[in-house]
């Protein structure tokens, strides 16, 4: 297979995403023939050719640096799981 | 004819000689709702009171002489676009709960324009799949045929369309998005080119790649829907700052001095006889019309376009997925014992099958000793798709080709072989690939459970007639909506596709 288990773990974790051994398995597997599938890129000749990142070349697009409102508090937090005294409300971070 | 079955046009001219009231024509469409949308399931939220109470601003703005050509008429939104104050869920329990603060900019431009939304639509979770058996709540059904899959993602704006469920949809189209399930469910479906619609309040999946569209009954509505949601918005610093012009001045029924290509490539192995007759036949309709075509067009890197877009959309969504993590808004979950588990633990429960494999899909092709060989690997043959559509559009105006190999296929039958449900989409994700702009209009009707039958050509189904609905794909140059427009309405002009409705 294209992917090793560990692998699945590995990249998983590199996405802060916990998964069931049962997943774990089940995307080995799949993501090998997806993988395996994108093997077929390798046939083209791609020397000097530069990459894409966006269809079209606008660049740069700014705009002037002006305050302004901006969303209400309030509105922002009544979306949040755990809020308090305004701010967003996490577990510990550090041990 | 029933009310619910109006087109925009329709309604609009009904609307303006008031001969038929906003408040009617919501409420025959909501009874429709009533009545087909247990057997449909093309929503996720159904909106009836803010509908009746838009309904009733819409008739006001009517008599007083304020009404624009989509003021009271009822449509639907794909539940991935943002509507201030009405759950916005993505498909997916990450967002179940989640109540936008804020309104798209494609839902501020309806609203200005008299907007009555009766629901938000079922989709693939996070715009992900092809035949919106990914939503996390339930899956939609093809109004031509209850067992089969509407296509996806955008399978509930279409499905809504096709079971007159509304009168018009939005969609988003990434990879086929709004053109494949508009060719399964029989309707219209336009994705514009790249930065032509806003997509500030679309909810991200691939940055480079998604784009709002109509799907409607007809052309003249997807010239209408256009008008209302095209232009520029500061809020995507992708959307381009170029002028719109009025898409209906395009609907011309003659199609003198174009010139169609026909790129033998998108025919590919595997390809329903049936959807490939329909082509051809659409074609040859199209040279009655007036158009030259050439057969031979060859656009050689086709092949490659489905390993580089599932290189490049996994890779974007991973990085527009980040952001979910429990903390901000959506699914939480708190079992862990720190904030980096509850993230885990919010992701592993959060998402299903199908965006975690996207995430994974584009994490590896991202991670470090893999992205010169997937993604850089990937973006290099970009640029190659992109060049050949620029070679032949220095001989056509407009790519004529299928939008799906098959027409539509049974619930559960792609679903444990992710490969083969991303096959589906082979013929519509060289657009997004290069930022084209694509429409998929009704082109014929394949006999169900067929493959092997042979087409007869042209055979005008009456309403509700036995078979699945094909699509034929028209594509131009960036920003040359209006000669897809032209070509797809002188065609719909001269067919009678776009007249059959599902019996339901």
């Amino acid at each position: 297979m294209a992917i090793t288990r560990e692998e699945v773990q590995h990249v998983a974790m590199l996405f802060r995403m916990s998964m069931s051994e049962e997943d774990i398995a089940k995307f080995q597997q799949q993501l090998s023939q997806i993988i395996d599938y994108f093997q077929v890129l390798q046939q083209i000749d791609t020397e000097g050719i530069p990459p894409t990142s966006q269809p079209f070349s606008l660049e740069n697009v700014m705009r002037a640096d002006e305050p302004r409102p901006s969303y209400p508090t309030e509105d922002i937090l009544a979306n949040a799981p755990l809020s308090e005294g305004g701010f967003f409300r996490v577990r510990a971070v550090l041990e | 004819m029933e009310l619910y079955d109006l087109t925009i046009h329709e309604a609009a001219d009904r609307l303006a000689r008031r001969e038929l009231s906003s408040r009617e024509l919501t409420q025959a469409v909501l009874d429709r709702i009533h009545q087909a949308e247990e057997r449909v399931g093309a929503y996720v939220t159904v909106t009836e009171e803010l509908a009746l109470k838009q309904a009733e601003e819409a008739d006001k703005r009517i008599t007083a002489g304020d009404a624009a050509p989509l003021t009271g008429i009822p449509a639907a939104i794909k539940d991935v676009i943002c509507t201030k104050g009405v759950p916005t869920t993505c498909g997916s329990r990450m967002l179940e709960s989640f109540l936008p603060p804020y309104q798209a900019h494609v839902t501020e431009r309806l609203l200005d324009a008299g907007l009555v939304m009766v629901g938000k639509a079922n989709m693939d979770e996070f715009a992900m799949g092809s035949s919106t058996e990914n939503s996390a709540f339930h899956p939609t059904h093809n109004p031509w045929d209850l067992e089969r899959v509407p296509g996806g993602s955008s399978g509930g704006s279409a499905a809504t369309v096709a079971a007159s469920e509304c009168i018009y949809a939005l969609g988003s189209d990434t990879g086929g998005s709004i053109r494949q399930p508009a060719s399964l469910c029989g309707v219209v479906g336009f994705k514009p080119t790249y930065g032509r619609v806003s997509r500030f309040g679309l909810v991200a999946f691939a940055s480079s790649l998604d784009q709002i569209g109509p799907l409607t009954k007809d052309v003249t509505d997807c010239a209408l829907v256009m008008n209302v949601i095209a232009g520029h918005d500061k809020r995507d610093a992708t959307c381009a700052p170029l002028d719109v012009p009025d898409y209906t001045q395009s609907l011309i029924p003659d199609l003198k001095g174009i010139r169609i290509g026909v790129p033998q490539e998108y025919f590919v192995e595997g390809m329903d006889d049936d959807v490939r007759a329909s082509i051809e036949a659409a074609v040859h309709k199209m040279e009655e019309l007036g158009a030259e075509v050439d057969w031979e067009v060859s656009l050689p890197s086709t092949g490659y376009a489905l390993a580089c877009y599932y290189i490049i959309a996994p890779s974007e969504a991973m990085a527009n997925l980040a952001r979910y993590d429990g903390v901000k808004y959506g699914y939480s979950d708190m079992r862990g014992d720190s904030m980096w588990r509850n993230m885990e633990l919010t992701r592993q429960h959060g998402f299903g099958d199908e965006v975690k494999r996207r995430i994974m899909l584009g994490t590896y092709a991202l991670s470090a000793g893999y992205y010169d060989a997937y993604y850089l690997k990937a973006q290099k043959v970009r640029t190659l798709i992109r060049r050949e559509f620029d070679a032949a559009f220095q001989r056509c105006d407009v790519l004529v080709t299928p939008v799906s190999p098959t027409p539509a296929f049974k619930l559960g039958e792609k679903v444990a072989d992710p490969l083969q449900m991303y096959l589906s989409d082979v013929c519509t994700i060289p657009q997004n690939i290069a930022g084209i702009p694509a429409i998929s209009v009704p082109c014929g009707f394949a006999p169900a459970g067929g493959g092997s039958a042979s087409a007869e050509g042209g055979r005008p189904l009456a309403s509700g007639g036995d078979g699945l609905p094909v699509g034929v794909q028209i594509m131009a140059k960036a920003f040359d909506e209006p000669t897809i427009l032209r070509v797809a309405y002188a065609y719909e002009q001269a067919t009678s596709w776009h007249e059959a409705r599902p019996n339901l």
